[in-house]
Formats: C-alpha cells, structure tokens, sequence
C-alpha cells in the first residue's frame, strides 16, 4: 500500500516523458500552421525596409503578428487617451495590416490558384468513392459472410490474394487502360480504380460473421426479400464496421497521391494532394504560401479524425490482428 | 489505383493467417457432387447479384492490369503496337546501376526505418499503457494524428524544416555550435534526412495496435509473474513482449511492405537527387514509366518489386513465427 506515491511519482515521469515525444512528433504539424500564419513583411516606424518573419533566422517559433497587434492596440489605445490623432490612426493601419497579411496567404490561395476547386474536388471525390465502396463492399461481405453459393471460396480468396500484390505493379496497364477508355484526366480515372479497392470486401465479411443468422431467418420469414433484408437488417447492424470502413476509405482516397499525378493534367481538375506539388514545383511560392495550402489540406483530415476517433481505433483493431 | 496500397495508410495488407483453418473446413461442406452445382447457383441467384458490382469492378481494374503487367513486362512497348522481347527488359533491370542505386537506397531506409518503427511504436505503447484512461486517449491521438496527415503535407513542412537558410534543424543544430548543413541538397545527407524524418514521424498504427494487444493479455500470466517476484521490467520483457508477437510479427510485415513503396516523400522533397542519391524503387519506376514512358521496362521494374516484397514477407513470416 505503501507503494502508492512512488507509483503515482513514476506516473508523473511517464506523462512527462510521453509529452516530450509528443510535442516532437507534432511539431511539424505546428510548423505548418505557425509558418502559415506568420507575418511576412512588417515595417514599424523604426525600422529602415520592412522585415519577413517567415524567413528569419532564427526562426520565429510563432505567428508573430500576435504580439505585434496587441502592441500596436495599446499604442493606439495610449494615443487614443492623448488624444493624438495621427497616431492613433498610424497604429490602428497597421493593425489592419497585421491582419490582412496574417491571413493574406490563404486569400491568395483561394484567389490566385485553384485552391478551392481542388478542395472541392477532394471532398466530392472522396464523398463518391466512400459511399460506393460502403454500399459496393457491404453487398459483397454479406453474401460472402453469410450465404453459401458454389465458387463462393473460390472468389473470396482471389480477390483477398490481390491485397498482398503492391498497387505498382498495376500502374502501367491501368495507365494504358484508362486511356484506351478515354478517361485519362478525368475524375472517372481516379474513382473507378478506387471503387475496386478490395480491402473493404475483406473487412466488412470479418463484420458480418457477427451478425446472428436467426435475425436473417426472421426476416425471411415475414417474407422480406433478400435487398430488404439486405437494407433494413443487416446494413444497420452493421453500422459500426461501416463506420471505420468509411472514414479509412476517405482517408485513404483524400490523401491519395502517385496515382491522381499520374492521370490529372489540368488544373482545374487536381485534387489538393496533386495541387499541393504543383504549387511546391512552381517554385514562385514562399514557405508561407505552401504552408498555408498545407494547412488548407491537412484541416479536414485532422477534424474527421478528432470526431471519428474511436471508429478509426475500431477500423486498425478489426483490421488488424484481432478478428 | 488502390490508394490503400500506394499511400501511407498500410491497412490493406492483412494477416490472413488466422482465417484459413476456418475456411478450410467450410470448403469441404461446400464440396458437392457436380449435377448440383448448377441448381445451387440457381438458387442462390442473389448472391451473384450482390457480388456482381465488386466483381465487375475487380476484374477489370485490378484482375486484369495484374495479369496485363506481366505480359507488358516482356513487351517493347512502342506508340505502334508492342513488340515482344522475351526476358529483355529484366536483363535490363538487372544491369542497370539506377535499379541497383534505387534497391540499395530502398534496402538501407527499410532496414533502418523498419526496426525504428515498431521498436519505438512497442515503447510508446509500453509506456502509454501505465497510464489512466484519459491519459491513454491523449497520447494515443496526439502520436495518430500525424498519420491521417498526408504525406505530401509532411513532406512539405520537412522540406522546409530542412532548409538550408532558414530552416529549424540548421537552428537547433546552431544552439550546439554545429552545422548549418545543406540536408537534402548533398548526396551524403539527403538520403539519411528522409531517413530521420520517416524515424520522427510516430508510427500511429504500431502504437493503436500494441495497445490493443496489451489489453487483451491475460492479467494471470502477471500475477503469476509478480508472485515469482518478477519486477515491472522483467514482466514486460518475459510476459508483455513475447505475448505481443503476432503483433509484431504484422507491423514488421505492414511497415517493410510500406517501406519499400516509399515515393511520396522522395518526390516532393528530393526528386531522387542529387544525382541518384535518394532514389527508391518506386521513384525510378514512376520515372521509368510516366517521364520516359518505357512501359516494358517499368513493368518489369515493378514485377521485380513485387518479388521482392514477397521473398521479404515470407522470410519475415519464417524468422518471426519459428523462434516461437
């Protein structure tokens, strides 16, 4: 009993040292987003040319337009009571200016490049192929799971053995394909190829083995057809699966790269992954720009992932060892 | 192209181990005599309905290209029609000092990424688990989260935490009086600078899945070791580490299949260069393919990757399941 202080005091020296690693392993997320928002010119009347905090050495470690703002909010406040006209105006232009140059980059983004109609691509993109593959793979995992057919073996064990070939090795003939089909720069060239991704079939069959075969019988008993029972029985029992299944695919289709630099060749048509490096490519861009369309791409991804945490542990653990 | 496959989640290789005694066993009830194959594909007709949009989409973009990638392997492919040349473009690929710059270069961020991984990814997960719920769920977010992040954006922001200029590295390494160093721009450190950011990125899956197996061990295996007066340490060695050795045996096997994709960061960072210094496989056959539109060539390229792989995932499979 005893042991108790010590043990909370090795505790407090694990929490510790798991925040170090933490904050390391975060940092570049945080880079992306300080670097986005940092102030890249600013000139204060003391100062001979204006100065980039983006390329500072050192680096500065955080949107340095926050501390500068409230500087220039308590000087103009200070000039307001003196009642120093000029001044105070000075310092309320450059708080605006602070402002605007603060969050200039994403304006300029969404402006000057496509960076909306990539993000709109992205999501819709994402959007189709999550929904087919929802409704695709747990048509398949049923029937495979749950009725026995001839060839029913035969087929599942073809289409899992193609999991373990690495997706390289179908880059060519589906380049040379979807060409031939006239879909090269389409967005049919991204999603057909996703929609045949074959790991939801395997995921959503483990699923449905959970699903009590009374409940079937039951259903087609009260004489509901095998899509009913299909749609109003099994599609809500297995909702969890779908769950995790869902936010994988999204993210896998969302973050997806070799494959759309390969087929996009116009602009308007890039999702953000492929915007992104051509932005980088341009080599026009500053930091402050790239990090900002960095920003722009990592958002989404980071908020699903907060709201959908527990289904992405249930998507690696179903997945993974555990049936 | 299954972007599960290419990209940097590494779900889709999955242990299929465990599922086929129980497959077996249904293949032999399934077994029939001929003349009712027939009646029962008749009766079933549903299921085929139900299969038939994965199976139409399967075959065509994933049955047929792997097929198709083997012959194009030993085809000259030519805007005219193809022209087939045998053993041609292996002998090539073998040949060829890019291939064999890129397998080197492969090889070395495998061998040193992989055990990194999933030997820290063990540790976090060790340590995490001392710790209360609402502490668990912290942490395990905080090292997942750069796992949802695209590689493209990692890659981005290490380009630039690497620059020469003004890059934070080049700063730390001030405080110490080192450096600056040109990290991507030089052959001797490019290589090992995508080397020690794939080592700082936290394998987010590791962790979660340690952190399941942990859980799942059977509290008496402690308890009798802490009756024997094993301490934490031993326990964790004697007791934790060899009860997790499915789990590990799969990470090992997930993150050397996603090592030797890697291309994304290669890509966006260092295009290969200098010279060929970071080239990997994956790279070259992009380069082979979509810059110079040798199609044969890359094709063979890939089919050796694939070889590769799988000679590497058995041996793998072999060593970690014999010293049981």
């Amino acid at each position: 009993m005893n042991k108790r202080p010590l043990d909370r005091f090795n505790k407090l020296i694990i929490f510790l040292l798991l925040s170090v690693f933490a904050v390391v392993s975060l940092l570049p997320l945080y880079w992306v987003f300080s670097t986005s928002l940092q102030l890249s010119s600013y000139q204060s009347q003391d100062m001979e040319r204006p100065v980039s905090y983006v390329d500072s050495n050192p680096p500065k470690m955080y949107p340095m337009g926050i501390p500068l703002y409230f500087e220039h909010w308590g000087e103009a406040r200070k000039a307001e009571k003196a009642g120093d006209a000029t001044e105070e105006a000075y310092h309320r232009d450059m708080m605006n200016h602070i402002v605007s140059n603060t969050f200039g980059s994403f304006k300029t983004l969404f402006k000057k490049h496509d960076v909306g109609k990539w993000f709109f691509n992205s999501i819709y993109i994402a959007v189709v192929v999550t929904v087919g593959i929802l409704l695709i793979d747990s048509m398949a995992g049923y029937v495979l799971a749950k009725k026995k057919f001839p060839g029913r073996n035969w087929i599942f064990w073809i289409i899992i053995s193609t999991m373990m070939i690495p997706g390289q090795v179908t880059l060519i003939p589906l380049f040379i394909m979807i060409g031939n089909l006239g879909l090269m720069d389409t967005h049919w060239a991204l999603i057909l190829p996703d929609l045949s991704m074959v790991f939801g079939v395997f995921l959503m069959r483990q699923f449905m083995y959970s699903i009590p075969d009374e409940l079937l019988e039951a259903a087609k008993i009260d004489g509901a057809s095998e899509w009913r029972t299909f749609w109003t029985v099994v599609l809500p029992l297995a909702k969890p699966g779908l769950a995790a299944l869902g936010i994988f695919t999204f993210m896998n289709v969302w973050n997806s790269f070799l494959w759309p630099i390969i087929v996009l060749n116009t602009a308007e048509l890039y999702t953000l992954p492929v915007g992104l490096k051509t932005l980088q490519d341009a080599n026009l861009a500053s930091f402050k720009l790239l990090m900002s369309g960095a920003a722009v791409a990592a958002i989404p991804m980071i908020v699903v992932f907060i709201l959908f945490q527990r289904y992405f542990v249930k998507g690696l653990t179903l997945g993974g060892v555990k049936e | 192209m299954p972007a599960s496959l290419l990209g940097g989640v590494q779900m889709t290789q999955m242990p299929i181990g465990a599922v086929p005694k129980k497959e077996e066993e249904k293949l032999k009830v399934m077994k029939r005599p001929n003349k009712n194959i027939i009646k029962d594909m008749k009766k079933n007709y549903s299921a085929y309905l139900f299969l038939l949009p994965k199976l139409i989409l399967f075959t065509l973009f994933i049955a047929i290209p792997v097929v198709w990638a083997f012959f194009i392997s030993f085809q000259k492919y030519k805007i005219f029609g193809s022209e087939f040349v045998g053993l041609d473009n292996y002998i090539e690929v073998f040949q060829s000092d890019a291939f064999r710059i890129a397998l080197k270069n492969t090889l070395l961020f495998t061998i040193v990424t992989v055990p990194f991984g999933v030997i820290s990814a063990l540790v976090l997960a060790s340590l995490i688990f001392e710790l209360g719920k609402i502490s668990q769920t912290l942490f395990r977010s905080a090292f997942y989260l750069p796992t949802v992040t695209s590689m493209v954006i990692i890659a981005m922001v290490w380009r630039w935490m690497y620059n020469y200029d003004f890059g934070l590295f080049n700063y730390v390494l001030g405080w110490f009086g080192a450096g600056p160093i040109n990290w991507l721009g030089q052959s001797s450190t490019a290589l090992w600078a995508l080397i020690i950011m794939q080592c700082l990125i936290p394998f987010g899956v590791g962790i979660i899945l340690y952190l399941a197996s942990m859980g799942a061990i059977s509290q008496s295996l402690y308890e009798a070791a802490r009756m024997d007066g094993a301490g934490k340490f031993k326990q964790w060695l004697y007791i934790t580490i060899p009860q997790l050795k499915p789990t590990t045996l799969y990470l090992v096997l997930l993150s050397t299949i996603g090592s030797f994709q890697v291309f994304t960061q290669i890509i966006m960072m260092t295009g290969g260069g200098p010279g060929n210094a970071t080239e990997t496989l994956v790279h070259l056959i992009y380069k082979t393919g979509f810059r110079d539109f040798e199609f044969g060539l890359a094709g063979a390229q890939s089919v050796v990757l694939f070889v590769i792989i799988l000679i590497f995932s058995v041996i793998q499979f072999r060593v970690l399941r014999h010293d049981e």
